[in-house]
């Protein structure tokens, strides 16, 4: 059961095999162990049993641990109650839409920057850029008129997913991230295909896009989670209830609504991320540090 | 290949190249560059939707410096960055050093550590509140159970913003902490050791060859914590709404009052101008004061 040796760090191995630095090792283990899992884990066993308490069992002071009745019917109440499959699907809609549309605006974009190279390319990467300096409050105003009516277009697209898709496709992010992954690619490659008369979107899609896949995961994962937690953009252009996501939903009704029910919901709204996380752990801690490290 | 074929061929480069680009191009020009330049018109400007746009000059600033709760706004952002800062800054970075110390369970203090940053703000605001109530809130009822007094949490006007910075701390823990731990995990092992060579102790390693070797990274999450915690949003309005008394009105949320309340996009657009102004004013000194003191 001895853990593996690791690098060096702050404390010397010596120090460490020696019987005060073991016993000093398992206390401070024990501490950080108990004190990690009481801050971040038992808030979320608090909410999921809490869900599954009755209402009176909910409001009693002091609390239970553990319920008294366990009531796990809540949930479907819950679910039919606030009609929460409608507005699952909305949050999908806007965060599949949202996805997809980022992936198809800024992957020929980076490819075009990083191996095309066409005049002027170097300006409008750097107009492209310079929006990431600006903090995204300051842009809320003015994008909300923009969606209520689009120039040129003359369309008003408040209370529609588009409304949420199209200024999430302006993400400098990804161009970003993705032009790095492809500025690694040897031009060797493209100019071999190019050689057996491959064009521009043939050599894209099939020699670029297959060994992009590691960057495309943390992309689209980013792209998903971010379009999922975000509140303060769908509260201002998803005005109609119908058309709202599960956060501002839940934002909504929060006042007027019976507790568990309220519990249930933010547990079942949470779930899809949790979820993910759970199956892309390896992805998503990757893509934190090499989207913020080295950037 | 003569130079009219070559230049031919660079041509068609350039207009596959521009092809690829064109979706990012439109929605970059719809949705962020114009927005900005926008923005700025709009700061000078009154709009009402019924009548042309009037220019109306420093109008707009002036209502805003009239309001009183113009300057409460910027004390009380100022006091939640401040806050978040101490919180925010120091506890994911000794976690981040405590964790790379421990040999065991790595995978599971990475993974609980990160699970709250999955969980769209919303429902973690409206899971604090409840956390928070009083009543049969699951705080005060830890402090009783240690013997200690319950607060009034969010409904104090003097602990309502502290409250705030509680959760968001919470929250935004996880990806701090694990970018940190990244950036340990690159120091090299034999600068640790010939510092114990010379006779360091463990709190002089800490201080210099852990800290020193980590303040690229430390300095860079200052600044975007900073720029970040600045645009505080969600957690007020959903937790509190700027109360008790206007304790937690922040310059966010006093700027979505005169947009959508108040219907004062004018307004509205000069408040984010100034906030955009302040924290570029920030940035550029940050940046600047690292910058020489690194040199």
């Amino acid at each position: 059961m001895r853990g593996a040796p690791g690098p060096r760090t702050l404390v010397s191995p010596s120090q460490l095999r020696s019987t005060r630095g073991r016993i000093v090792y398992w206390v401070v283990f024990t501490l950080v162990m108990v004190a990690f899992t009481l801050a971040f884990l038992f808030p979320l066993y608090w909410a999921v049993t809490g869900a599954m308490k009755s209402p009176d069992e909910l409001a009693r002071i002091p609390p239970t641990l553990v319920p008294e009745q366990w009531q796990p019917g809540t949930f479907a109440q819950a679910w039919n109650e606030l009609d929460l499959g409608k507005y699952f699907l909305n949050t999908i809609v806007v965060a599949g839409g949202a996805w997809l549309l980022q992936l198809a605006v800024a992957v020929p974009a980076a490819f075009a920057l990083s191996k095309l190279r066409p005049v002027l390319g170097n300006v409008v990467l750097g107009l492209m850029l310079a929006t990431l300096m600006l903090p995204a409050s300051a842009l809320l105003v003015p994008t909300y008129l923009t969606v209520a009516d689009v120039p040129l277009l003359g369309v008003n697209l408040l209370s529609t997913p588009a409304a949420i898709w199209l200024p999430a496709a302006a993400s400098a992010f990804n161009i970003y991230l993705l032009k790095r992954f492809f500025d690694q690619i040897p031009d060797e490659l493209i100019e071999a295909a190019t050689i057996d008369g491959a064009g521009p979107v043939r050599i894209l899609l099939r020699i670029v896009l297959p060994i992009s896949r590691p960057v495309l995961a943390v992309v689209s994962i980013f792209a998903v989670v971010a379009a999922w937690k975000d509140f303060i953009w769908p509260l201002l252009v998803l005005q109609d209830p119908g058309t709202q996501t599960l956060s501002v939903l839940l934002q909504r009704v929060a006042p007027d609504l019976r507790l568990d029910l309220l519990v249930a919901g933010l547990v079942l709204a949470s779930l899809p991320m949790v979820g993910l996380f759970l199956v892309f752990q390896k992805q998503i801690l990757a893509g934190l540090t090499a989207g913020s490290l080295k950037g | 290949m003569s130079a009219p074929a070559r230049r031919r061929r660079r041509l068609a480069e350039n207009v596959t190249a521009y092809g690829l680009l064109s979706a990012a191009l439109v929605v970059f020009a719809l949705f962020s560059w114009f927005p900005i330049v926008r923005g700025v018109v709009l700061s000078f400007q009154q709009v009402n939707f019924v009548d042309d746009p009037e220019w109306v000059g420093l109008a707009n600033f002036e209502l805003l410096f009239s309001d009183p709760l113009f300057a409460v706004a910027w004390r009380n952002t100022l006091l939640f960055t401040g806050l978040a800062l101490v919180f925010g800054f120091a506890i994911p970075f000794l976690a981040a050093v405590l964790l790379n110390e421990l040999r065991h369970a790595r995978a599971y203090f990475r993974l609980v550590v990160y699970l709250p940053v999955m969980l769209p703000p919303v429902v973690t605001a409206l899971l604090w509140k409840w956390f928070f109530d009083p009543g049969p809130g699951l705080f005060n009822e830890g402090l009783r159970a240690a013997g200690l007094s319950g607060s009034a949490w969010l409904d104090s006007s003097d602990t309502a913003m502290l409250s705030l910075v509680l959760v968001s701390t919470w929250a935004n823990m996880g990806s701090t902490t694990l970018i940190y731990l990244a950036a340990l995990q690159t120091i090299p092992g034999d600068l640790y050791e010939a510092a114990e060579l010379d006779g360091a102790g463990i709190w002089r390693r800490l201080w210099h060859v852990t800290v020193p070797q980590t303040r690229f990274v430390l300095l860079v999450l200052l600044l975007l914590q900073v720029v970040a915690t600045m645009q505080v949003f969600t957690e007020p309005f959903v937790m509190t709404g700027g109360g008790p008394d206007d304790s937690t009105v922040t310059v966010l949320l006093l700027l979505y009052r005169y947009a959508f309340v108040y219907n004062d996009f004018g307004s509205a657009s000069a408040l984010s101008l100034l906030l955009f102004i302040a924290l570029g004013v920030f940035s550029a000194a940050y940046v600047r004061l690292t910058r020489r003191s690194a040199e």
